[in-house]
């Protein structure tokens, strides 16, 4: 029996530690700050010290329970990325929806060290952990208008459904736990190659349930339900971060455990993966046309780009993964932005979240219609902005590998996108204005849309640099 | 299955639980038999006092009672790892200690947040 | 052949309770048929050798977590509850997802070749106690995953006071 009677060298873990701990004082700190400005302040400070102590992050912990590699740690930029502008959008917005507790920002925090743990977890059990820490702290800040009915529905319906999905996992995982005796992603990998199991039906038992499951957080169609109506009841700002963080931190565990545990079965996962994005990018492209709520219409959105990045992890291999971890970085920029605008219409008494209340922004407020311009423009994939950059690498890498037709499949849906996106642009600038649209602005906001307006424009003109960060972070995998 | 597993030693439980079951159902069975029967409908008439009954026997619980029966629930469950850590602390020593000091410390957290937001008092 | 009667009792009583418990129309009887739920799974746990896995199902199961349905139950109003519209018109369709999910678990099953079974064989977990056997398991090698669980049990405090406080401030 082997009894661990040291300390486990935790180097690896220090980002995950420091942001605990931080994140606890915060809580703390919290019963004491009567501006909760501050609180926010102080959650985008940790945000920065875990991204300092992210860079000097690598190894594994825990014989191999915690892994910290370039794969993980560009996700964690994602997160701490989507997480500082979703707090800087969130300030003066959750003032205004008269719920300006610091707990939101605590919140926010605990999701963001869930979805670290995803990304690093090289055990189903910490995958698990992880994912939950994350969704229950979403599930709150969905419910986090306490007194509105919409947000309460929010809130319940996203938990049943991710507790649905989480049975899901658990019972995939305790099929591959019994063929293999071990939760240990790599071990189970080895384990399926050397004693000739793979192609069991067992084992494609366990990667469909585990396609559900994650197909559930990513919000990919056929289990895209819950997305629309908790995009819509949830709280603005908590939509732009769990559009952006848990969906990446789903990509993350998807790219994970299907590389690495299932590694040798990519032709099998691919067949069924390929329908499921195809059927994505239907669903969320085309019922996004209908919508009138401009949330519920970027929940569509939103189903319809996790159909693009699946595109990368369909085609694998270095590139493929490179392709979407490079779009997800983008989309979180592009995403949060959208939202960003979304939120400046609401002001007192005002909801704004109507598409018809777009109607001549760009005569009342100029500036506003030409930064949603940029987004809406980067979320078709129309140079020269990100999204175009996104889309660009990841059909590349579709047809390296061979998926031509599925490349120009997407390319179609993108060109449907079109139609609801410049919709949009179309409302802003060639209407009316029909009633007065005030907009609520504050400095953090402010700073929020330039830094989104500044990456979508710059990663669409300069867009070697980040994928070259991605496809150096897939090396090490 | 490879080696069927059947505790043998749970069976003065499971026998204990079969009188039990037998003697409820017994009783009453018993009573259904023996007692005489007369109803009228006096008699289903919920009983107060002599008085004519006023209002509804249910009345809906204020949320309060939620949250207390919440964190009992965390702190139960917070309990439940204590078990097999008091079991094993003999083997394991000092390592096991800082390790539940940290579990705890993080729940310490938790239980002062709690207090301060009031959720212990009722009104 | 005895420990597959009791299974396939367990298995079976479990099925229909479970049933009973989202078909009631009142509330409380979906509770009581809860409790005897919880307790024929504790059962099923003594079964497979994990003896602290059936206490704590008693104890935090149907001792805590019933409890807090219970008053979850009676904050609702039973008896609007009762007549109000339930929202389960395509139960068929569910019931055939179900079924075809069953056919393909059935018929995977088959094929299915059990893992290595480790150090802690049936034998070993009896001649130890499993209390004994998932503590040095859990405080060992299980030690992140561990630590990992007690901030999910805070971000729960957290999440119930902020969404069921009344007056919420500092």
């Amino acid at each position: 029996m082997k009894i661990l009677t040291e300390m486990p060298d935790v180097t690896a873990l220090m980002p995950e530690i420091v942001m605990t701990c931080l994140a606890l004082v915060l809580l703390m700190l919290d019963l004491f700050i009567r501006r909760k400005e501050i609180t926010a302040l102080l959650a985008i400070v940790i945000a920065a010290v875990v991204g300092f102590f992210l860079t000097g992050s690598s190894g594994t912990a825990f014989s191999g329970m915690f892994i910290s590699d370039g794969y993980s740690s560009f996700f964690k930029l994602i997160f701490l990325v989507s997480l500082v502008l979703s707090v800087l959008i969130s300030i003066r917005y959750i003032k205004i929806e008269s719920v300006n507790f610091g707990e939101y920002y605590s919140l926010m925090l605990f999701s963001t060290l869930g979805m670290m743990l995803m990304a690093s977890a090289g055990d189903i059990i910490v995958l698990y952990l992880g994912l939950e820490l994350m969704a229950l702290s979403l599930y709150v800040l969905a419910g986090f208008l306490r007194h509105d009915t919409k947000s309460n529905e929010a809130s319940l319906k996203y938990f049943l459904l991710g507790a649905f999905a989480s049975a899901f996992l658990l019972y995939g995982t305790s099929m591959i736990y019994g063929l293999t005796g071990t939760t240990n992603l790599k071990a189970i990998a080895h384990y399926l190659a050397a004693n000739g199991v793979a192609h069991n039906p067992a084992v494609m038992l366990s990667v469909i349930l585990f396609v559900v499951a994650f197909g559930f957080k990513i919000a990919a169609a056929p289990f895209h339900m819950w997305a629309p109506d908790v995009y819509e009841g949830a709280p603005t700002s908590v939509t732009a971060f769990m559009s952006v963080g848990p969906k990446a931190a789903g990509f993350a565990v998807f790219g994970r455990v299907f590389l690495t545990a299932f590694g040798g079965l990519q032709v099998d996962w691919a067949g069924i993966l390929i329908p499921l994005a195809i059927l994505t990018m239907a669903v969320g492209n085309i019922l996004a046309i209908s919508q009138t709520n401009i949330k519920r219409m970027l929940a569509y959105s939103s189903i319809a780009h996790a159909g693009y990045a699946l595109i990368g992890l369909i085609a694998g291999g270095g590139n493929g993964v490179a392709s979407m971890m490079n779009y997800l970085f983008i989309y979180a920029f592009m995403n949060i932005g959208a939202f960003g605008v979304v939120i400046m219409l609401r002001t007192e008494g005002f909801k704004g979240e109507e598409i018809t209340d777009y109607e001549g922004l760009a005569k009342s407020h100029p500036l506003a219609a030409a930064l949603m311009l940029v987004f809406m423009f980067s979320l078709t994939g129309i140079p020269p902005t990100a999204g175009f950059v996104g889309k660009f690498y990841l059909f590349m890498a579709a047809v390296a590998e061979g998926y031509t037709w599925l490349a120009l499949v997407a390319v179609i849906f993108s060109a449907i996108s079109a139609y609801f996106y410049l919709r949009i642009v179309m409302y802003m600038y060639m209407k009316e204005p029909k009633a007065e649209v005030a907009l609520s602005t504050s400095a953090p906001h402010g700073i929020a849309l330039a830094v989104a307006t500044c990456a979508v424009l710059l990663i669409g003109v300069l867009p070697s640099g980040i994928i070259e960060l991605a496809r150096a972070a897939v090396a090490g995998f | 299955m490879p080696s069927a597993f059947l505790p043998e030693e749970y069976l003065p439980i499971v026998i204990f639980m079969m009188i039990v079951i037998a003697f409820g159902l017994g009783t009453l069975a018993a009573g259904i038999i023996f007692r005489p029967k007369r109803p009228y409908r006096e008699k289903l008439v919920p009983y107060e006092s002599g008085n004519p009954p006023v209002g509804e026997p249910r009345y809906r619980f204020s949320v309060k009672f939620y949250i207390i029966a919440m964190l009992f629930v965390i702190f139960d469950v917070e309990a439940v790892f204590l078990y097999p850590w008091a079991i094993v602390f003999d083997k394991i020593g000092l390592f096991a200690l800082v390790e539940m000091l940290l579990f705890i410390a993080v729940l310490v957290v938790g239980y002062v947040y709690a207090w301060k937001k009031e959720a212990f008092r009722w009104d | 052949m005895m420990a597959e009667g009791i299974f396939i009792y367990l298995a079976a009583a479990i099925v229909i309770l479970s049933v009973l418990v989202i078909t009631r129309s009142n509330p409380v009887h979906s509770m009581i048929t809860m409790l005897v739920l919880f307790f024929h799974i504790a059962a099923l746990y003594v079964t497979l050798n994990a003896e602290f896995l059936a206490a704590i199902q008693v104890i935090v199961y149907a001792g805590a977590i019933l409890v807090l349905f219970l008053f979850v139950v009676l904050l609702l109003n039973l008896k609007e509850e009762m007549v109000a519209r339930r929202y389960i018109g395509p139960w068929p369709l569910g019931v055939l997802a179900a079924l075809g999910l069953l056919v393909v678990i059935v018929l995977s099953l088959k094929s299915f070749i059990p893992g290595p079974s480790g150090v802690f064989t049936t034998e070993v977990v009896r001649a130890e106690t499993n209390t004994k056997v998932l503590g040095q398991i859990l405080f060992t090698e299980y030690l992140y995953p561990f630590e990992v669980v007690s901030m999910i049990l805070l971000v729960a405090i957290i999440g119930a006071i902020v969404l069921a406080k009344k007056r919420l401030r500092n």
